[in-house]
């Protein structure tokens, strides 16, 4: 078969886009599956699995599903969770990183690259690895917040937050990409009298926009993402983000409609993210290639 | 010469950038990894009246130990050997060994891993934490299907997605896309599509086979669990690496497929001789990165399956979890810890390895 095709350029065209689609097909069908399920009531979704109305949003079509889910569980309150948790880590952390590496790359103190390599170091340090000992680490640090010291983070937005807030990731490709940045720039900006505050903030970041967008994308996902930490420090619900939410949905007997509701939920704000800077993303992706 | 060096040298201003950010990886990251190793050696809890206290190796050897067992078949008054319904020789039951039993104290409270017949003798592996074995051997068989089939799947897409064809880029976000989704919101929806009696695979399956595939509990067996997890796990990663294959096939000179075009090179001889010489530190990269993601499984794990049927797919971390968390066993918790990062260390040293000549 594949002689015949060498011979027209027309039917090998033909038969790569078709390759190109049943893959593609792969990889969307769960996800058009999970969309259109969540739009039907129970007893049609099980019984359109069997042919191609599962992909379809065909029959007796409504919002009911998520009306339910919102009603058996609070999950306004657990998106707000997340996109504050997420929210805030992000920008505290793009903060905090790319200072980080512009000491590194642009400043000379003692001990720069023993610090460096210990950042470097934790790149092959999985949190899971750290997580348990964290985890009793975070029961008993101090707290000084409005209403008065405290002892112990568990059940906070701060246990969701300040420990992710810095990564060796988000650092070493701040770093990477400040070594790039033309060295006169920097100097000239220091002879005309800008203190290295002035050089970071008004010289640097506004020519780091890519990076940003990278070092940004890169840690939504991740922050979005979280689960194991969550569930271990957000017993009390009022702090829970939206996937550890999810456990509402876990038990046997499901009403599936309503997971699948609830699933879209949580994936739609994220895909329509993607959709919107898909560039951004996959050129993201691509730049923790130079890790290695 | 005391001038110059304060020209060069900002040590307050230096410390000052980095230390919001180097600081809090000290205190989260350092930090627990140091505790990690020290909780392990002793009997820490997350809530105790009582002080912790120094019990050097005791985690590790409770959670590592085996022993070996061989077991005389059962004999009767006139010594011949005492069989079973289907033929096989009878064995004393291996509790009266592990329970108590002076004469061996070498698998004092183990139970039996698995074993094997030798002539007439049964020779039986005992493990003193049994679920702690299976989830090691668990996730060391997730990562040594996942890494291989997950990096050669990314590398085809990444080829596939590498032609210069009209609306490309379409295909490319496509297979990317479940990457974006939560892998706990993908093992959610997967629970349903491998459901044994509704599942959307078992009816696709069913209308693909017109009526003669007989419906499977893809998660509720335990020969399939662990394979249903790893096809999901690969399904909604894939994408990530064929990312960055892809990166590393757009390093490779457009001249040297010109050369190999004009040598009359077929698409095999391109690969073999262009294409591949020209992504062995791309390799090894997409290879550790997969490796290292595949030793964290958790999240499918607790969402699917919790460890069952049967430990079928119980895995390091989520073993980790249960004890640290579950049971509040902060060391033994964190003595599971240490083994996993030993692990993972050694596939980065066989990284550094690999790449050496390089540097």
């Amino acid at each position: 078969m594949f002689q015949l095709d060498k011979d027209n350029p027309t039917l090998r065209l033909i038969v790569r886009y078709m390759v190109l689609t049943l893959i593609a097909l792969i990889f969307v069908t769960p996800i058009l599956f999970m969309m259109m399920s969540s739009l039907k009531p129970d007893q049609q979704l099980l019984a359109d699995t069997s042919s191609i109305r599962a992909f379809l949003p065909i029959g007796d079509i409504s919002f009911d599903n998520y009306k339910a889910a919102f009603e058996r569980a609070p999950i306004g309150m657990f998106m707000l969770n997340s996109l504050l948790v997420t929210g805030v880590t992000v920008v505290l952390g793009l903060l905090v990183c790319s200072m980080a590496g512009f000491s590194f790359v642009f400043l000379n103190w003692r001990g720069k690259s023993i610090a460096f390599s210990i950042i470097l170091a934790t790149l092959i340090v999985p949190f899971e690895t750290i997580a348990i000992p964290m985890l009793l680490m975070v029961s008993k640090l101090p707290w000084l917040g409005l209403d008065g010291f405290s002892w112990g983070w568990l059940n906070s937005y701060r246990v969701q937050i300040i420990p992710f807030i810095a990564d060796g990731l988000t650092i070493f490709l701040f770093a990477q990409y400040f070594k790039d940045l033309p060295k006169e720039l920097i100097e000239a900006s220091r002879i005309e009298g800008c203190s290295w505050w002035q050089v970071y903030w008004r010289v640097v970041m506004p020519l780091s926009g890519p990076i940003i967008a990278t070092a940004a994308i890169l840690k939504f996902l991740a922050m979005y993402n979280q689960y194991l930490w969550p569930i271990m420090v957000t017993q009390q619900e009022q702090y829970r983000p939206v996937l550890v939410g999810l456990q509402y949905f876990f038990q046997l007997n499901t009403a599936w409609g309503e997971v699948m509701a609830y699933l879209t939920i949580i994936t739609v704000p994220v895909l329509a993210f993607y959709l919107a800077l898909q560039r951004a993303f996959i050129a993201s992706i691509a730049s923790t290639g130079v890790k290695g | 010469m005391k001038k110059n060096s304060i020209l060069t040298r900002h040590n307050t201003t230096g410390w000052l950038f980095a230390s919001p950010g180097f600081g809090l990886m000290l205190l989260f990251i350092v930090i627990p990894f140091i505790l990690a190793i020290a909780f392990s050696l002793t009997n820490q809890r997350l809530m105790s009246p009582n002080a912790a206290e120094f019990v050097g190796l005791e985690n590790y050897t409770n959670m590592l130990d085996v022993g070996i067992l061989v077991v005389d078949p059962e004999i009767d008054a006139s010594g011949n050997i005492l069989v079973d319904k289907n033929g096989d020789n009878k064995y004393p039951r291996l509790r009266k060994f592990t329970r108590n039993n002076p004469d061996y104290p070498n698998v004092q409270g183990m139970k039996e891993w698995f074993s094997f017949s030798w002539g007439e003798q049964k020779v039986a592996i005992m493990a003193s934490d049994l679920v702690f074995m299976k989830a090691l051997v668990n996730t060391l068989t997730f990562v040594a299907f996942v890494a291989p089939i997950q990096g050669a799947l990314a590398l085809i897409l990444a080829l596939l997605i590498n032609q210069p064809l009209r609306g490309i880029q379409i295909f490319r976000s496509i297979y990317f896309m479940p990457v974006v989704v939560s892998i706990v919101v993908v093992s959610l929806l997967w629970r349903f599509i491998y459901d044994g009696q509704n599942g959307l695979l078992n009816s696709v399956l069913n209308t693909l086979t017109f009526g003669h595939f007989k419906a499977v509990d893809w998660l509720g067996n335990q020969d399939t669990a662990l394979g249903s997890i790893m096809a999901m796990s690969i399904w909604q990663a894939v994408g990530f690496h064929m990312i960055i294959w892809l990166s590393g096939l757009q390093t490779i000179s457009p001249t040297l497929y010109e050369a190999a075009k004009i040598e009359g090179a077929s698409p095999w001889q391109t690969f073999r001789y262009v294409t591949w010489p020209g992504l062995r530190n791309t390799a090894v990269l997409v290879v550790i990165v997969i490796t290292m993601q595949a030793f964290s499984l958790f999240a499918q794990i607790d969402v699917m399956t919790s460890g069952g049927p049967l430990d079928s797919t119980q895995t390091i971390v989520y073993q980790a979890v249960e004890r640290g968390y579950g049971k509040q066993d902060i060391s033994g918790g964190s003595a599971m810890s240490v083994v996993l990062f030993l692990l993972v260390l050694s596939i980065s040293l066989l990284q550094r390895y690999l790449t050496r000549e390089k540097n």
